[in-house]
């Protein structure tokens, strides 16, 4: 039996009895290989080597000049695959190496966790397949051809919205049936104990780098801190190392179509309940079944949130706010014309959240924006969504 | 369609509470449970369906549902109402032997059996916990995966319901999977004290939607034949 962590009263291991042998060994992994020598000097290759970090923190002129205060991006969209995710999916697949697992299967939404998975299973040989929904498939055509170009199986999901939280489903099925010879390598900080834990720990790594830079070249902490947050990686990556700082911190959610309207603002509207193996906030009915979620950025469409997050909202330490479709395009085209970087959809929702708080800042203040992916899995939908204003 | 198991003979009936979301289930199951919530199939109208039935039977009557139905509904208020209805047990698929306190706390302050999964994977050591936890009796997950018919013997499972009869004293079903008289002979020869059947007798009324009358019809024979198998 495994002591389940938890972030206050969310977390825990809500999975069938069939999946808490395979718990226990990841976790007996996570806290026996992990932090051992070998396996420390093995990560610091593939992500120094391999992955090209560190990241830079870009202290951004013309955004600095137009917002009204000293404006950083913590470049994860500079990552080999273009977004944070790989950070996370080099660790886990290197602990599933480790622990003697040949098969490795993971979800995707947008693609991007998928095409991470696919290029750490390429690097370290191990067999991948992924999961993604149907309508996913046919709306993130250049990810699917990534990743069977880098070798990965993709697997069409068909069930219920066939979307993101259908692809953990079937994850979760297939684990359940081959969990002697398979990791199952969740792509957030969500999902039963330790993954959570486990993949925060893998994230960290943006933080780590962001305070180090960021008290070199101003040698002080940043005033605030702005990150997206779909299963919450890239945001609970950014913000750990500063949990214990003054600087504060804030969470964009998807607003999707705004009040009233379809959403993936998971914190901000939902309620808590047990989805995909923890009690975390959810998007759901007064009976608990799970409601669709919706943004225009696939990566935050999901109608749960990392158990820690719903924790770090109700003690208040993180604000959580929500960016509408429009806004999060309006960003998109902002950013990419102001400083000549084009983000991803999903860290346009960032970028936006950014600039409404910027106005409560002064000139010598300091904002971060953790910049999680870059925006060429995107150019296509912005460009048929925005039409006229191209 | 529960009254018609009930007549065919079964010693227990297990009704699900839909959730959007099952993953211990596989497509015959998924399928059933997405027309049972487009149908409006919700918490109050399952607690009036057994009482209906309870009215006119005192088969007992288990439900099997997932973890996020009873939270929303509240631990107490699902518990309490189940018995009122007059459910005897209650099962919870994604609620393992970690989560398991206030669940079990719950099920018995309302006089209600608390049946708890057991699996090939679970070691000696969990088994023991979950033993003195459980009441009603032990579901053993028949096979590694979801639910769904698969038709052969599973030698893994036949070796635990040994294992486990070696231990306790609660009685032993084991579920998933389970569709042909083989498998049920095997099963209780090994010690099993009955089976579940559940994808197989859903399979039966999906493939007769809209046709009520030839449905009772095939559930009805099945049942009958899976209960002359036990031996
Ligand atoms: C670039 C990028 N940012 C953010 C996310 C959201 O995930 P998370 O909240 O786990 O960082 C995704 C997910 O696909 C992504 O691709």
């Amino acid at each position: 039996m495994i002591e389940s962590t938890r972030f206050g009263e969310y977390g825990g291991c809500f999975v069938p009895e069939t999946l808490m042998a395979a718990l226990e060994e990841l976790e007996e992994g996570f806290r026996t290989i992990v932090p051992g020598p070998a396996f420390q000097e093995e990560m610091d290759y593939y992500l120094h080597e391999y992955a090209g970090r560190k990241t830079p923190l870009t202290f951004c002129r013309n955004l600095s000049r137009d917002l009204g205060c000293r404006v950083y991006l913590k470049r994860e969209d500079l990552l080999h695959s273009g977004a944070h995710k790989l950070n996370n999916a080099l660790g886990q697949a290197l602990l599933a190496k480790c622990m003697g697992k040949r098969r490795i299967i993971a979800e995707t939404g947008a693609g991007q966790h998928g095409v991470a998975t696919a290029i750490a299973g390429a690097a370290l040989g191990m067999n991948v397949e992924v999961y993604m929904g149907e309508e996913d498939i046919a709306r993130q055509a250049l990810n699917v051809a990534r990743m069977r170009m880098l070798g990965a199986n993709v697997l069409p999901v068909r069930s219920g919205s066939r979307t993101l939280k259908d692809a953990i489903n079937e994850a979760l099925r297939d684990w359940v049936a081959n969990v002697h010879d398979t990791h199952y390598l969740i792509g957030s900080v969500v999902g039963p104990h330790p993954f959570p834990t486990l993949v925060r720990d893998f994230q960290t790594v943006i933080g780590r780098e962001t305070r180090a830079q960021v008290l070199e070249k101003e040698g002080r902490l940043p005033d605030a801190i702005v990150a997206c947050v779909g299963g919450g990686s890239n945001a609970i990556g950014m913000f750990t190392p500063f949990l214990g700082d003054p600087t504060r911190l804030f969470g964009a959610e998807a607003g999707g179509e705004g009040p009233g309207g379809r959403h993936g603002a998971t914190l901000c509207r939902g309620r808590p309940g047990v989805l995909h193996g923890t009690y975390t906030y959810l998007i759901q009915d007064a009976f608990g079944q799970i409601l669709e979620s919706h943004s225009i950025s696939a990566g935050l469409d999901y109608p749960g949130v990392g158990p820690e997050h719903s924790y770090l909202m109700d003690k208040g330490r993180v604000t959580y706010r929500e960016v509408t479709d429009d806004e999060a395009i309006d960003s998109f085209l902002y950013l990419s014309r102001t400083e000549g970087i084009i983000p991803a959809l999903e860290s346009a929702h960032a970028v936006s959240l950014a600039r409404n708080i910027a106005q409560d800042l002064g000139k010598d203040d300091i904002l971060i924006v953790n910049l999680s992916g870059r925006g060429d899995k995107d150019v296509s939908q912005v460009a048929a969504l925005a039409g006229d204003c191209l | 369609m529960i009254r018609e198991v009930d007549r065919a003979g079964a010693d227990v009936i297990e009704v699900v509470m839909p959730f959007s979301d099952p993953v211990a289930d596989g497509p015959v199951m998924q399928q059933a449970i997405q027309r049972a919530l487009s149908a409006g199939m919700n918490t109050d109208s399952l607690f009036s369906l057994i009482r209906d039935f309870r009215a006119e039977s005192e088969t007992p009557l288990v439900i099997l549902t997932y973890a996020n139905p009873v939270v929303q509904k509240g631990l107490g208020a699902f518990y309490r109402d189940a018995a009122r209805a007059g459910a005897d047990g209650v099962a919870v698929a994604d609620v393992p032997l970690e989560e398991t306190e206030p669940f079990c706390k719950a099920a018995r302050d309302a006089g209600i059996d608390p049946i708890l999964f057991v699996s090939q994977t679970t070691s000696d050591k969990r088994l023991e916990m979950i033993i003195e936890r459980a009441g009603g009796f032990l579901y053993l997950v028949a096979a590694l995966g979801v639910t769904g018919v698969r038709g052969e013997v599973d030698p893994a499972t036949i070796e635990c319901i040994r294992r486990i009869k070696g231990i306790s004293s609660l009685p032993v079903v084991p579920g998933f999977g389970i569709s042909s008289s083989h498998q049920v002979q095997a099963y209780s020869q090994a010690g099993a004290d009955g089976v579940i059947v559940g994808s197989a007798i859903v399979k039966e009324v999906g493939d007769r939607v809209g046709r009520p009358g030839e449905m009772r019809i095939a559930v009805g024979e099945m049942v009958r034949a899976l209960v002359a198998d036990i031996v």
